[in-house]
């Protein structure tokens, strides 16, 4: 009720603060969190030796962590429109920001796509930096690929990762078995991957969306346990290696290739450098990214993807106006199965071993923490969570450790304070009659 | 036959074990509709209060087990009741009237925030714990394999029909259990009724929070170890139970609870280790795609 009491309060132009409730109000609060830290922060176990705990004290840190709760619940109360920020009037400065950014989209997305292609050739352009930039752009890719399934359609996907790693292993099974190249094998770790959202999405897509997260969910455990228990197949734990890299146009990345084939370097007369290959790959998965993107960006204004936003809205009203929704639904399930099969192929081709560690839970939560944080149905919005997430524990080994706290807390935070995204475009593409005054909430 | 009564027994501890924490994930679900996709770190958060509580009753000087038992039981309900009323009111509350899938999405991070909060401050290790209740009988013995039922057990399953005898009158009698019906009814009746919903609710997330301490607790002394990914696992397989059982409805969430214990024990002791979790995800797609109301719950219509 914090919200409506703050609303109130605006509107009776700010009583003078009355402090007892306040205090006494902060006050429960930090008790709530000396009891919350007491036993998991206050008192540490570790081993001393021979399979035994001991244990230690850091009551200091439930000092601390009381006052900030403290400090923090005060802050809370006499600013009442940080927490709950739907009731308070007014764009707040964020929101201001998405508002503009959502209205130079096509400049933004030049620029964007501007940078990403001359990134390589920069003076401060390193190999770290490229390789960085590649692993921005998978998850950017999955982002989007994701993006069609929860931002889209509405179906909350938690076993995403099941895709991009039947794609990784199609193209690693297809390369060990058949000897296929990256290029042969790209469209039929795609396809193969639809055809599991497909087989797996059938029976399940009847499903409200709660229940639907949950299964889902349940069938990327199973892929993944799956993988790591059919060891003659895909090497169990060990995984597959060796996996071939891909070609320029049938021209290899080598310092010497065998008898009648020419090597990039050798065709276009260059030196040879390992960079160039590293920075081909960055250019494949940017080109998949864009093609994911653009795909995206066209299928949305087809009737299909019209009706995908639809559903999410009302699937009752979609019912009754003649879309079948099961259908409707696999599409979406099928097209964003097949964009996580494409990078879980380059994924491959770019690591050259894979295993069914990459491929836990915790890559499904990281994606759909970039689409949720990025704003559900905002394609930018992803490309901003990837580099934030990505990034972030580039800058330090303490960002590193704290990464996954971090991710929780602000998917948590942005559910609470905008449970658009950061930058939200929930917007139904078509809308009729003109539109409702833009607020700062939903 | 003896074998077949040895998995059953095992099979019977681990179900008490996940009834205790599918009645978390049932009661909310009836009430607010939600899935508490957190609760699994609240069990694993129990079994680490319990582990910690162990360890300083031991340095205290407190060592008679029925004692430490029981100060360790009452201690790990309250810590871990603070975290189940805290997840609610941080996470869940301020959602309530957002759209459909932002409480299911916050559940997730606070899950995620959750696991890493106890790996950073507790480690990554897996944390041992010495077998404190030891020894067992014979029940009987055929062919040369005696069927074991060892204390622990025996402990394990009185205390979950004791807890849910006592959960059930809870419900039936009390005010607050009376209070917690009609939200479930329908909750805008109850609050024009004079029902404070919101406390209701969190009183929900409290004691959803103290059983799921009791099965940590159970865990920690049944398998004698405990680490900070425990709770996906079986709260997936709690979730499963629930949904089994039906969700939302009480004795449903210990049935489905007995059933995937026995259903995993009977796997791992007929078919293969490997793939017992693939059997519970297996039952759990089956449940939802041929009986999504569960064994003993009621038809959900969606309203327009």
């Amino acid at each position: 009720m914090t919200a409506a009491s703050g609303l109130a309060v605006d509107k009776l132009a700010r009583p003078p603060v009355v402090w007892a409730p306040l205090l006494k109000d902060a006050a429960l609060a930090a008790l709530v969190a000396v009891l919350l830290a007491l036993p998991l922060v206050g008192l540490q176990t570790y081993d001393i030796g021979g399979g035994a705990l001991g244990i230690r004290t850091h009551f200091d840190w439930v000092a601390i962590a009381a006052a900030a709760v403290f400090v923090g619940r005060l802050a809370l109360r006499l600013h009442p429109q940080l927490y709950g920020g739907r009731a308070a009037g007014g764009p707040t400065p964020i929101s201001r920001l998405a508002i503009w950014a959502n209205r130079q989209m096509l400049p933004i997305t030049l620029a964007g796509i501007a940078f990403a292609v001359v990134l390589p050739f920069l003076p401060f352009s390193s190999r770290y930096l490229i390789d960085l930039g590649t692993t921005v752009l998978i998850y950017v890719m999955l982002g989007w690929g994701l993006n069609v399934v929860v931002g889209l359609a509405g179906l909350l996907d938690l076993g995403y990762v099941a895709f991009y790693a039947v794609g990784a292993y199609t193209f690693a099974l297809l390369a060990r078995d058949l000897g296929l190249s990256f290029w042969e094998a790209l469209p039929f770790s795609g396809l193969v991957a639809a055809s599991f959202g497909i087989v797996l999405g059938f029976p399940v897509l009847r499903l409200r969306g709660d229940y639907l997260a949950i299964v889902t969910l349940g069938f990327g455990e199973i892929i993944r346990i799956v993988l790591l228990n059919w060891a003659p197949v895909t090497g169990g734990p060990n995984g597959i290696s060796d996996i071939p890299r891909p070609s320029f146009f049938g021209l290899p990345f080598a310092r010497s290739a065998p008898e009648g084939v020419t090597t990039f370097h050798q065709f276009f007369g260059l030196e040879f450098s390992p960079d160039h290959r590293v920075t081909f790959i960055y250019f494949v998965i940017l080109i998949l990214a864009l093609i994911t993107n653009l795909f995206t960006l066209r299928i949305r204004k087809l009737p299909l993807g019209r009706a995908w936003e639809a559903l999410r809205e009302d699937e009752v009203a979609c019912r009754a106006l003649g879309i079948n929704p099961t259908n409707v639904k696999l599409s979406a399930f099928a097209i964003g199965a097949m964009f996580g099969g494409l990078a879980g192929c380059f994924f491959a081709t770019r690591q050259g071993f894979i295993s069914p560690e990459s491929f836990t839970f915790i890559e499904s939560a990281t994606i759909l923490a970039i689409v949720v944080l990025g704003g559900m149905g905002s394609q930018m919005g992803v490309v901003l969570a990837a580099i934030l997430l990505v990034t972030l524990p580039e800058f330090g080994r303490a960002f590193a450790e704290f990464r996954m706290l971090i991710f929780g807390a602000a998917m948590v935070a942005v559910m609470v304070w905008r449970p658009r995204g950061l930058i939200s475009h929930r917007e139904p593409t078509l809308r009729l009659g003109p539109q409702p005054t833009q607020g700062a909430g939903r | 036959m003896a074998y077949f009564l040895q998995q059953f027994i095992n099979g019977l501890t681990l179900g008490s074990i996940y009834g205790l924490i599918a009645i978390g994930y049932t009661m909310v679900y009836g009430i607010i509709g939600m899935i508490n996709f957190a609760h699994g770190e609240i069990y694993m958060i129990g079994a680490f209060i319990s582990i910690i509580a162990f360890l300083v009753l031991g340095s205290v000087g407190i060592t008679y087990v029925p004692l430490a038992l029981a100060i360790v039981l009452l201690v790990t309900m309250f810590f871990t009741s603070v975290y189940g009323w805290a997840v609610e009111r941080v996470a869940y509350r301020p959602l309530r009237g957002s759209f459909r899938l932002a409480p299911l999405i916050s559940a997730i991070g606070m899950s995620i925030f959750l696991q890493n909060y106890v790996q950073i401050f507790q480690g990554a290790r897996v944390k041992p714990m010495e077998p404190l209740v030891q020894g067992g009988f014979t029940v009987f013995e055929s062919g040369g394999f005696a069927v074991r039922l060892s204390y622990l057990q025996l402990l394990i399953i009185l205390l979950t029909l004791v807890l849910m005898i006592g959960f059930t009158s809870l419900i039936a009698a009390t005010p607050i259990g009376r209070a917690q019906r009609a939200c479930e009814q329908d909750m805008r009746m109850a609050a024009l009724l004079g029902v404070d919903v919101d406390r209701v609710i969190s009183m929900t997330f409290v004691m959803g929070a103290a059983l799921a301490a009791v099965a940590g607790l159970m865990v920690t002394l049944y398998y004698g170890v405990v680490d900070f990914f425990i709770g996906f696992l079986a709260g997936v397989k709690a979730f499963t139970a629930a949904v089994l059982g039906g969700i939302g409805s009480l004795p449903g969430a210990m049935l489905g609870g007995i059933l995937i214990g026995l259903i995993e024990a009977f796997w791992s002791g007929y078919f293969s280790v490997e793939y017992k979790d693939v059997s519970v995800f297996v039952v759990l797609i089956l449940v939802l795609v041929f009986r999504p109301t569960g064994l003993l719950g009621q038809p959900d219509v969606e309203k327009v």
